[in-house]
């Protein structure tokens, strides 16, 4: 059978004309339908990023004066400036705690809400609502109920709990808190999505075999999410990493959450320096493919394969 | 591999039933399975048999009743602690271990010493023939491979009690068959107790000691393979066991054990299975291969059916021929050669292979047929 096919398939390639050749290896006049996509990508992703990227090799004159390095003096400053180069602490310090506990607390709940029961679907629509708030109605919210006269402080003072206003915003926990509220539904999502693609069967399996549920999930569940995991934790990682509004209105934008987005804002409009705020714009996004690596470096060891359930 | 030590006496299931928010998918199952036999419970899909098995298992909780080990209870036990050992109908192998890990799970769980596990690991791939694959993920294997693993993974824990849920269900034809022979001889060397679901009555008929037939959760007959053939205890089982011909006749007479049924163009001698009155309307079944073709000179006569050949099946050693009467009953027949679609054919039939029923399911009185049986 299998020679047959091939034979069939090489004779064919001697005489199919070129146009049923590029088809079978899928060059076709549906390539057309990537038109609007390639021009999209080419209009607003490539030229912008390649133009930042030449904007970060002309530096102004006071740059090149006060760090030297040429051409390079706008990299230089980046790693040689203190005050710059701290924020890319300042943002990991916000970034990766608040992927992780996303991550983290989404697999227990996902875990719970596999499961039927009553009120699960309110449960569920109370859990994704965040996600459709934006960032600064977030922020606003959050100012709202826990500021320094926020309604928890007002409850907390007058009910004698405490004496001194709790400090819940503008420092690193209001943006942590912030990061929290927008990034958890996405790693719910994702997460329970992924849970749901593992075959119920097999933790059956495994309970029959004799395994408690702490070696189910070590042994079985957890080797079968963890790719889930990681992708999950990039994706609310980057999410955090570029975190802008919050840093701005719940933070503390001149010291404990001076993040790099909002350096690269600053260098542009108080600054006037474009060549400046590309450069930190452009050490973000590797910054970001470091750690991105960094994960997917671990991913690489793991089982990828089918799980079995329904996808 | 030895027989199993931690072997049991009886296993009863007392009045087990099962209901999912109202609905009952099992009711009053009661069984005693003796040590070493090998249960069938076989029903059509949705019959209460997946339900019973996981129950069983401890992977549903029961509604009713209890299941008790040499007179302790182990209902009350969560699955992990009952050591049966279970085959899933798609085998639910573990796809990021590979064959000698999943095979060596259970062993692990059960915290034995590395050597021992080393040890039964590799007897358990020697058993289903599978040392070759030992270090390929499942995913690698083929269907019947798979299987395999999923059956070496059960039973090399030496269960007290082996489950199997349609193990068989996703294989082709051929490999089924094979599968078939491999439970079979597996059964007879290690002398695992077994309780095999599945909805194929030539699957259960061959592989089991005893078969459970169930129908809307509810026990129809229990019995050896030659009883449920020979002696189904309704039509309903009778349908199931392979009776295609299942015709709905009137009583003319009654003398003993027989009864003169008619209609339809047919009029017969049958055995009663259930007791019929003259003018009841019955249900007769009968077999393909128990309607006899009458050669050509036999002369019409009180106990022939005439009827017409509709379409002829080459099945190998025989045809399968649907026939029809002169007043329009379809009949399955077995026939050695070739009949002509068209032509017109004398039926004879065994009063014995004629079997007659009530056409009500209601009042089938398992518990007795059970009693009868122990």
């Amino acid at each position: 059978m299998m020679t047959s096919a091939t034979n069939t398939g090489s004779r064919a390639r001697g005489s199919a004309s070129l146009k049923h050749r590029l088809a079978e290896r899928g060059v076709d006049t549906k390539l057309l339908l990537l038109v609007p996509a390639i021009v999209f990508a080419l209009l607003l992703f490539v030229y912008p990023f390649a133009y930042g990227i030449g904007l970060t090799f002309q530096p102004l004159a006071a740059t090149q004066e006060q760090w030297g390095g040429g051409l390079f003096a706008n990299y230089v400053a980046f790693f040689r400036d203190a005050f710059i180069f701290d924020s890319v602490w300042i943002t990991l310090r916000l970034a990766l705690p608040a992927a992780l506990f996303n991550v983290l607390v989404s697999i227990p709940i996902a875990f719970k809400l596999r499961s039927k029961f009553r009120g699960k679907r309110m449960l569920q629509t109370l859990l994704v609502l965040p996600i459709t708030l934006g960032t600064v109605l977030t922020a606003q919210g959050l100012l709202i109920f826990a500021g320094r006269q926020g309604w928890l402080n007002r409850f907390l003072l007058e009910n004698g709990i405490i004496d001194q206003p709790l400090q819940l915003v503008n420092n690193y926990l209001g943006v942590m808190l912030s990061l929290i509220i927008s990034g958890f539904p996405f790693a719910y999502l994702l997460i329970s999505s992924y849970l749901s693609g593992i075959d119920p069967s097999l933790e059956a399996a495994a309970k029959t075999l004799g395994a408690n549920w702490k070696q189910r999930f070590r042994r079985i569940t957890l080797p079968l999410l963890a790719p889930g995991l990681a992708t999950t934790f990039i994706l609310t990682f980057v999410l955090a990493f570029s975190v802008f509004p919050s840093a701005r209105l719940v933070g503390d934008a001149s010291g404990e959450t001076r993040v790099l987005a909002l350096m690269a804002y600053r260098a542009f409009s108080e600054q006037l320096d474009y060549s400046m705020a590309s450069t930190i714009a452009i050490m973000m996004g590797v910054v970001e493919l470091i750690v991105i690596a960094f994960v997917f470096l671990g991913r690489s060891f793991l089982y990828k394969g089918s799980t079995g359930g329904k996808g | 591999m030895t027989r199993s030590t931690n072997t049991f006496d009886t296993l009863e299931l007392k009045n087990v039933g099962r209901s999912f928010g109202g609905q009952n998918a099992l009711v009053d199952l009661n069984l005693t399975v003796r040590a070493g036999e090998f249960i069938a419970l076989l029903g059509p899909s949705g019959c209460g048999k997946s339900t019973a098995l996981n129950c069983l298992a401890g992977l549903l909780p029961l509604t009713h009743g209890e299941i008790l080990i040499d007179g302790k209870r182990i209902d009350v036990l969560p699955s992990e602690k009952r050591d049966f050992g279970m085959v899933f109908q798609n085998y639910a192998l573990f796809p990021h271990l590979s064959v000698e890990k999943n095979i060596a799970f259970g062993l692990q769980m059960r915290n034995l010493p590395r050597p021992e596990i080393a040890r039964r690991v590799a007897e358990g791939l020697a058993l289903v023939k599978l040392q070759e694959q030992a270090k390929k993920l499942p995913g690698q294997l083929s269907g019947g491979q798979q299987q395999r693993v999923a059956i070496a993974r059960a039973v090399v824990l030496e269960p007290r009690l082996v489950l199997m849920d349609e193990p068989l269900s996703n294989l082709d034809a051929k490999l089924r068959l094979e599968m078939r022979t491999e439970i079979r001889r597996l059964h007879q060397s290690l002398g695992l107790t077994t309780i095999y679901v599945t909805h194929d009555q030539e699957e259960a008929l061959s592989l089991a000691d005893r078969l459970v037939v169930l129908r809307e959760g509810r026990v129809q007959q229990v019995g050896t393979p030659e009883q449920l053939h020979d002696n189904p205890a309704n039509w309903h089982v009778a349908d199931f066991m392979g009776y295609r011909n299942i015709v709905d006749l009137e009583v003319e007479s009654v003398v003993g054990d027989l009864a003169r049924v008619s209609g339809r163009g047919i009029s017969i001698m049958a055995t009663l299975a259930q007791p019929a009155a003259v003018g009841d309307t019955v249900r007769v079944a009968i077999r393909p291969s128990d309607l006899v073709v009458a050669g050509p000179d036999t002369p019409p006569g009180r106990d022939t059916v005439q009827a017409t050949v509709n379409v002829v099946e080459y099945q190998g050693r025989e045809f399968a021929v649907e026939v029809t009467t002169t007043q329009g009953q379809n009949l399955f027949v077995h026939a050695y050669t070739a009949l002509v679609p068209g032509s017109t054919v004398q039926l004879t039939v065994d009063p014995s292979r004629a079997l007659v029923y009530r056409t009500s399911l209601d009042g089938v009185d398992a518990p007795r047929e059970l009693s009868a049986v122990r």
